[in-house]
């Protein structure tokens, strides 16, 4: 863990209400950890997932979901924000040997960052990336890159029509283990399609560093904190 | 800063314990302890107060059990923890290997034999030098708030414990009432050795978009520096009717924060909801209390306790 005030140098829409923002000044995060940003105005601090990590710079990307992540979009870049991050544990990238990843809206970030540490290993993973409009898509150019990238969403409006869930079942792809990242619904009902993988979990927390107890969840070892022992959990582990 | 000449005393007593000075992290937000030594040498505490234990261990409120607020947070996390004979077997000995000072067991419960038997056990626990009573828990049913709300069942309940208990006992006590010196008068009747408030304050947000109260359990604790003043106050009225040592909380984030509580009348303070904005907050106030005395001309913390009462 690491408490900063960084730079940020890039903060931009991709899509609707969804933001990319970078801050340089940053040691290395680990695919799967993730970070909490204070927000000028608001008590707790935000935590997401860690959505790239590459020449110094941290990227996340966020969607605007209430005040503070509104806040968020009116930070220049140049201006510092306080950052807390390397937290969490990450995920395990030695798991797989055909990785398949399945996301669900902005659940997408820290599995798009796994995703460039595989194409750096020279692993091509099948990918499927669930949204819920054709509006909501983002990083499809980049996914499609280092990718075997499957869009699906929910009103149909883009590839698949459903949910990533019901997409990978009808897939005809091989793959040994997953990743997934998304709403708790969609990580529930891919864990009862399969157990070989692993799910990052999200949230509301208090602290994010393990002091609080205000995200714990039940786990076959007992109670588990998604901000320390977590985020990322075996499938087979984690009860959601 | 500290000029060369001049040394400042941040040491207070509480219970015949010398504390080198008087920042204790609060029950339930700094876990027990031994996590944030990763962050710092914790050893710069003056104590700390471990995590509301049980008889019996807890999983605790369904989530979510966080709720923001503008100057603060609501939780209702309902005293997760491992349980007495683990917390006694496996967490003090973990924090004993990094930090070196006695601490407050804090204990929590459901009935007047739950609370006699888990504070009990820590009577052969040496690190432990008091426990806190939490009375006042507003986040489990049947159980906390519902005995430190009412001042007959609380000073039976002291008194029950007194018998049993080896350890100074601090009475943590609800701002959920209606005159918060009738608990403090209570608690002391039944022989507590010391106070300590507040705990949180009753509340709940609702979710603009669903109508739903964010806070699983609807209800939670709202903690952070919005109470601060109603804190101060209440450690200032305390201050009023007792002697007894008290230790000041609600909102402290900051050096004049503990400087303002002890005016009202602490003895040492707990600093809660600021671990959990900033990890290194406890150790920050810590840091900066001598340059916050310099600035006001307190040579020697104790001497400020309840000096408030005195101008």
């Amino acid at each position: 863990m690491i408490q900063k005030e960084l730079i940020v140098s890039l903060n931009r829409p991709i899509a609707g209400g969804i933001y990319e923002m970078r801050f340089s000044g940053a040691e290395y995060c680990a695919p799967g950890s993730f970070v909490e940003v204070t927000v000028p105005g608001f008590y707790l601090n935000r935590p997401f997932g860690v959505g790239n990590y590459e020449g110094g710079e941290l990227t996340i990307f966020y969607k605007v979901v209430g005040g503070g992540t509104d806040k968020m979009t009116e930070v220049k870049v140049g201006e510092k924000l306080k950052v807390i991050y390397n937290l969490g544990n990450g995920f395990r990238l030695d798991r797989a040997k055909k990785p398949l990843l399945v996301s669900g809206g902005i659940g997408i970030a820290p599995l798009y960052y796994l995703a460039k540490c595989y194409a750096k290993m020279g692993i091509r993973p099948t990918f499927v990336a669930g949204f819920r409009t054709a509006d909501e898509v983002v990083l499809e150019k980049e996914l499609m890159e280092i990718c075997d990238l499957h869009i699906a969403t929910d009103d149909g409006s883009k590839g698949f029509a459903g949910n990533p869930v019901a997409c990978v079942k009808a897939l005809e792809r091989e793959w040994d283990y997953y990743y997934s990242c998304g709403p708790m619904v969609m990580m529930h009902f891919l864990k009862l399609y399969s157990e070989k993988g692993e799910l990052s979990l999200e949230a509301r927390m208090g602290c994010g560093f393990g002091a609080c107890m205000g995200c714990s969840v039940v786990t076959k070892s007992g109670y588990a904190r998604v901000c320390k022992e977590g985020p990322v959990f075996d499938a087979e582990e984690v009860e959601i | 800063m500290i000029t060369e000449n001049k040394v400042l005393d941040t040491q207070v007593e509480l219970f015949g314990v010398t504390l080198s000075n008087p920042i204790i992290p609060a029950s339930g937000t700094f876990g027990f302890g031994y996590e944030f030594s990763e962050y710092y040498d914790i050893n710069c505490l003056g104590s700390m107060s471990l995590k509301g234990t049980t008889r019996e261990a807890r999983y605790g409120n369904p989530l979510p059990r966080i709720a923001e607020c503008p100057a603060g947070l609501i939780n209702a996390i309902g005293l997760q923890n491992p349980g007495v004979d683990k917390v006694i077997s496996d967490e003090i000995p973990k924090l004993s290997k990094v930090y070196s000072k006695p601490v407050i067991a804090n204990v929590g419960g459901h009935s007047f034999q739950e609370y006699i038997e888990t504070v009990e056990k820590f009577n052969d626990v040496e690190k432990v030098f008091a426990v806190e009573l939490n009375i006042s828990c507003p986040n489990v049913k049947g159980g906390g708030m519902a005995f430190g709300t009412n001042p007959d069942t609380v000073e039976s309940l002291v008194k029950e414990i007194k018998k049993v208990s080896t350890k100074p006992i601090i009475v943590k006590l609800s701002p959920n009432v209606t005159d918060v010196t009738i608990l403090a008068k209570a608690a002391e009747n039944g022989g507590a050795d010391g106070l300590s408030l507040i705990n949180t304050l009753v509340g709940m947000r609702i979710d603009l978009k669903t109508a739903k109260p964010i806070i699983s359990v609807k209800s939670g604790g709202y903690s952070g520096p919005g109470v601060f003043p109603v804190a101060v106050n209440m450690v200032y009225k305390v201050r009023e009717k007792t002697t007894l040592p008290i230790i000041g909380m609600g909102g402290i984030s900051n050096a004049n924060d503990v400087i303002e509580m002890m005016y009202a009348g602490a003895n040492a303070v707990m600093v809660g909801s600021y671990n959990l904005v900033n990890p290194y907050g406890s150790k920050e106030i810590v840091d900066n209390l001598p340059g916050a005395m310099e600035k006001l001309g307190i040579n020697k913390l104790s001497d400020i306790i309840g000096r408030s009462h005195n101008v």
